[in-house]
């Protein structure tokens, strides 16, 4: 192991870090462009490198571009890729309120120990974290998403009926195209271009992205106010201090990470809002989440970048992908000719470990990389006018929606779902719940039909549903955050929400 | 003089080569190369392993992007508003592109996808985890004939490969049997290896994945595979069977038949560097040949080998 670590440490491979930090964060920050991109496009440049010097690159790109994506969601209440969901519902509140200069800092000290957390979960652990993969079958996997839409109650904070509203909208969107099981047809209206369903990140630019766009042009005042005319640097010791201070919120929001990375299919968007609700839930005063809480925008990026590590968990151990960034590095590794499994940690744990260590490496480069390149962020959106700022994002959600296939019907689906994201929130409904139904609504299907025919073939559909430990558990959590976000409460009194 | 008149013929003659292969040179520039499914699963993997050597054999890039959904179909329906031009080219697989429009409207025809090339496929193959009480295929049979309907096939998709391999099996051992589509061969394997499906209608390369995890049972190859020696073909077990996902290379349907040919040539050209032949091997893929001048009649036997199964989908 110590060999291996050295390995990571030769200048060649600290460089490929440094410069994979670097660019995976730039990517991650632009709205629309995203870790699976990035990784998918340098892969053929990492053929002719050595197989960890090239597995090097692809982790600290996608570590970068999964921070990255905080950028965005502070700054312009966009997150740059679905991991980031969570960060902005605080993030861009505490920038609106001068304080993104805050937030940004933190999103990276939250990035790099979540990040650390989650390398070192696969540097020691992994084989026996795999079996908490294996562990999940359909049916937990429906009952994770059903936790996952219960999180809505939280996070409509008192306006749950919209909320609600918000989920339905999502969910229908979700059975747009092909159903996976079965091979239905729905609500195509005979157009063959959504045969393949509504894709999830033209969407998320649009009902994020868009609206604020929108506001931009039509509204008189700044973007961002720029709160203080003096310089003041990083906020560091500030940032520290409040990290200090919420030390348990961070520890508990990298293990959640670390764990929702390793099931499968789940990835950061759902990681990012349990820990947020998680630490909504316990947090002495709830109420200010939402309005720019610093534990919101803590725990949110604590827990997506630890998802990194823990997705290459079963990548690794049993070759099945945890993310779409990994998948595409688990075609990398096979192209180098590693073969993936249980055995890769012993046969082949010199590379295994070369690339763990480098991985651990780059999540530390991104503490001067991400606060640097923050402020530089910062500071840009702060300080160009709205009449250019507007038009460069403008341009950059149509760039980024298109680049994801090369498909302009991607295009035209960001700029519906956004005229119709801006026209709903004159009502007051949020991107966050329309979002998650569209995430979490085909794992809920897939879940639920492939349940339904494995219950039918052993003659026990209930309990199949019910009666296993870790489906108790998953409906006893989403019972327990039911029951104290006080929905059951609230839908009574809802005429007055607050 | 000779010698001086000798060398200009030489000269102009290499002019005259240079021109004419400067008029047909395909690829000129980076081709585009769209996969239909999400990145890590086999048509990713092996279009990965072609393009280390495409720059090789054509001196040009090739650039991949992913274009998933609907199985294969939303790519599939999309290739017909590319330039037929061969600058875009797309992974196309067998028996889905011919089984998908025949049982649904998809938007395409399998007419419109026809390959230039098919240069490999994956054998369909039987999968259990390691500690299965299922040591053969016929304790798997035997279990089937006692508790109908009782065996759960995971496999990736509604009416794809595996789907139609899970229909034919129940028909040839006259078992009745559940089949599970997922989302892709590697979530339905991590419910092979899970013990939430009792066996894996997938293919070789998922076996060659998994590693020790699991056991195969059979695959539908014609000869035994160097990868797994001690596992039988379903013809040794007494079964005719030798099917599997069979991925080729295709170009928009008016593409000129110069370019297609090209394209062929190319392929098989890669087909044929020992190197990526190995690479494929180790992996569970088999290499196999049907250049563009055998592909109309390869097609027409492809439909009606899988007619039978087809109509037993559409009844579903």
């Amino acid at each position: 192991m110590l060999g291996a670590l050295a390995a990571a440490l030769s200048l060649e491979n600290l460089l490929l870090a440094l410069l994979g930090v670097i660019g995976g964060t730039i990517i991650g920050a632009l709205p629309g462009l995203s870790a699976t991109m990035a990784v998918a496009v340098l892969v053929p440049f990492t053929f002719t490198m050595d197989p960890s010097s090239g597995l090097i690159v692809l982790g600290a790109i996608y570590t970068g571009a999964i921070y990255g994506g905080a950028y965005s969601a502070i700054l312009v209440n966009t997150p740059g890729t679905p991991a980031a969901i969570a960060t902005s519902m605080d993030g861009f509140p505490m920038a609106r309120r001068g304080d993104g200069d805050l937030a940004v800092t933190l999103s990276c000290l939250g990035s790099v120990v979540g990040g650390t957390v989650g390398a070192l979960a696969l540097l020691f652990l992994a084989p026996p974290l795999s079996q908490i993969a294996l562990s999940f079958g359909p049916v937990e996997y429906f009952w994770l998403a059903i936790f996952g839409l219960s999180l809505i109650a939280t996070l409509s904070r008192g306006a749950t009926l919209l909320g609600l509203i918000g989920g339905a909208i999502g969910l229908i969107l979700s059975c747009v195209g092909s159903a996976v099981v079965g091979g239905d047809v729905r609500y195509t209206f005979g157009q063959t271009s959504l045969l393949g369903g509504i894709p999830v990140i033209p969407a998320l630019i649009g009902l994020y992205c868009v609206p604020v766009l929108i506001d931009m042009v039509i509204r008189p005042e700044a973007h961002l106010e720029r709160r203080a005319e003096t310089v003041r640097g990083f906020r560091f010791r500030e940032a520290f201090g409040l990290m200090r201070r919420s030390k348990f919120n961070v520890i508990r929001s990298a293990l959640i990470g670390t764990g929702v990375g390793i099931v499968p299919a789940a990835g950061g968007s759902v990681a990012g809002l349990v820990a947020y609700s998680e630490a909504r839930r316990t947090a002495r005063v709830p109420e200010a989440f939402g309005d720019g809480a610093p534990d919101g925008v803590i725990a949110s990026e604590a827990a997506n970048s630890a998802t990194v590590g823990g997705g290459f968990v079963p990548t690794l151990v049993l070759g099945i992908p945890g993310t779409p960034p990994d998948a595409i590095i688990l075609g990398a590794l096979l192209v180098q000719g590693i073969r993936t499994g249980p055995q890769l940690f012993t046969q082949q744990a010199d590379i295994v470990f070369t690339f763990t260590f480098g991985l651990l490496i780059a999540t530390l480069l991104m503490l001067p990389t991400g606060l640097i390149i923050g402020r530089y962020a910062f500071r840009l959106i702060v300080s160009v006018p709205k009449t250019a700022l507007a038009p460069a994002i403008a341009f950059l959600t149509v760039v980024g929606a298109f680049a994801i296939e090369a498909n302009t019907f991607h295009v035209a689906i960001m700029v519906a779902l956004g005229i119709f994201g801006w026209l709903v929130a004159r009502i007051g409904l949020e991107p966050s719940p329309i979002v998650l139904g569209l995430i979490l609504g085909p794992i809920a299907e897939a879940g639920f039909v492939q349940g339904w025919l494995i219950g039918g073939a052993s003659g026990n559909r209930l309990g199949m549903f019910f009666g296993q430990p870790i489906s108790i558990g998953i409906i006893a959590m989403t019972a327990i955050t039911l029951a104290s976000s006080g929905v059951f409460k609230r839908a009574v009194s809802q005429g007055n929400p607050e | 003089m000779k010698p001086f008149v000798k060398t200009t013929a030489l000269a102009t003659s290499l002019c005259v080569a240079a021109l004419a292969a400067a008029a047909q040179e395909y690829p000129s520039q980076p081709v585009d190369y769209i996969i239909p499914y999400n990145p890590g699963g086999e048509s990713d993997v092996t279009a990965r392993f072609q393009e280390q050597f495409w720059r090789d054999v054509t001196g040009e890039d090739v650039v991949i992007s992913y274009r998933p959904g609907a199985g294969g179909a939303t790519a599939w329906a999309s290739l017909g508003g590319f330039d037929p031009d061969g600058y875009t080219i797309m992974n196309v697989n067998f028996p889905h592109a011919i089984l998908q429009p025949s049982i649904r409207d998809v938007g395409y025809q399998t007419e419109d996808v026809i390959p230039a090339y098919i240069f490999h496929y994956t054998p369909d193959a039987i999968v259990v985890r390691a500690d299965s009480p299922y040591q053969t295929l016929q304790d798997l049979i035997d279990f089937a004939n006692e508790n109908p309907g009782a065996l759960t096939f995971g496999g990736s998709g509604t009416n794809s490969a595996n789907h139609l391999a899970a229909v034919r099996f129940g028909q040839m051992a006259d078992v009745q049997v559940t089949y599970v589509p997922f989302g892709g061969s590697a979530p339905a394997m991590a419910a092979v290896l899970g013990g939430q499906i009792g066996a894996g209608m997938t293919y070789t390369t998922q076996g060659v994945r998994a590693g020790e995890q699991v056991r195969v049972l059979a695959i539908a190859t014609e000869e035994r595979l160097d990868i797994f020696p001690d596992v039988p073909t379903f013809t040794e077990l007494g079964f005719d069977y030798v099917a599997g996902a069979y991925r080729g290379v295709t170009v928009p349907r008016d593409t000129p038949d110069a370019v297609r040919q090209q394209l062929s040539d190319i392929i098989a050209e890669i087909n044929d560097i020992p190197e990526f032949g190995a690479q494929m091997e180790e992996n569970g893929y088999v290499l196999v040949d049907v250049p563009h001048s055998e592909m109309a009649d390869w097609i027409a036997a492809r439909q009606a080998d899988y007619a039978p199964g087809i109509e037993i989908l559409r009844g579903n």
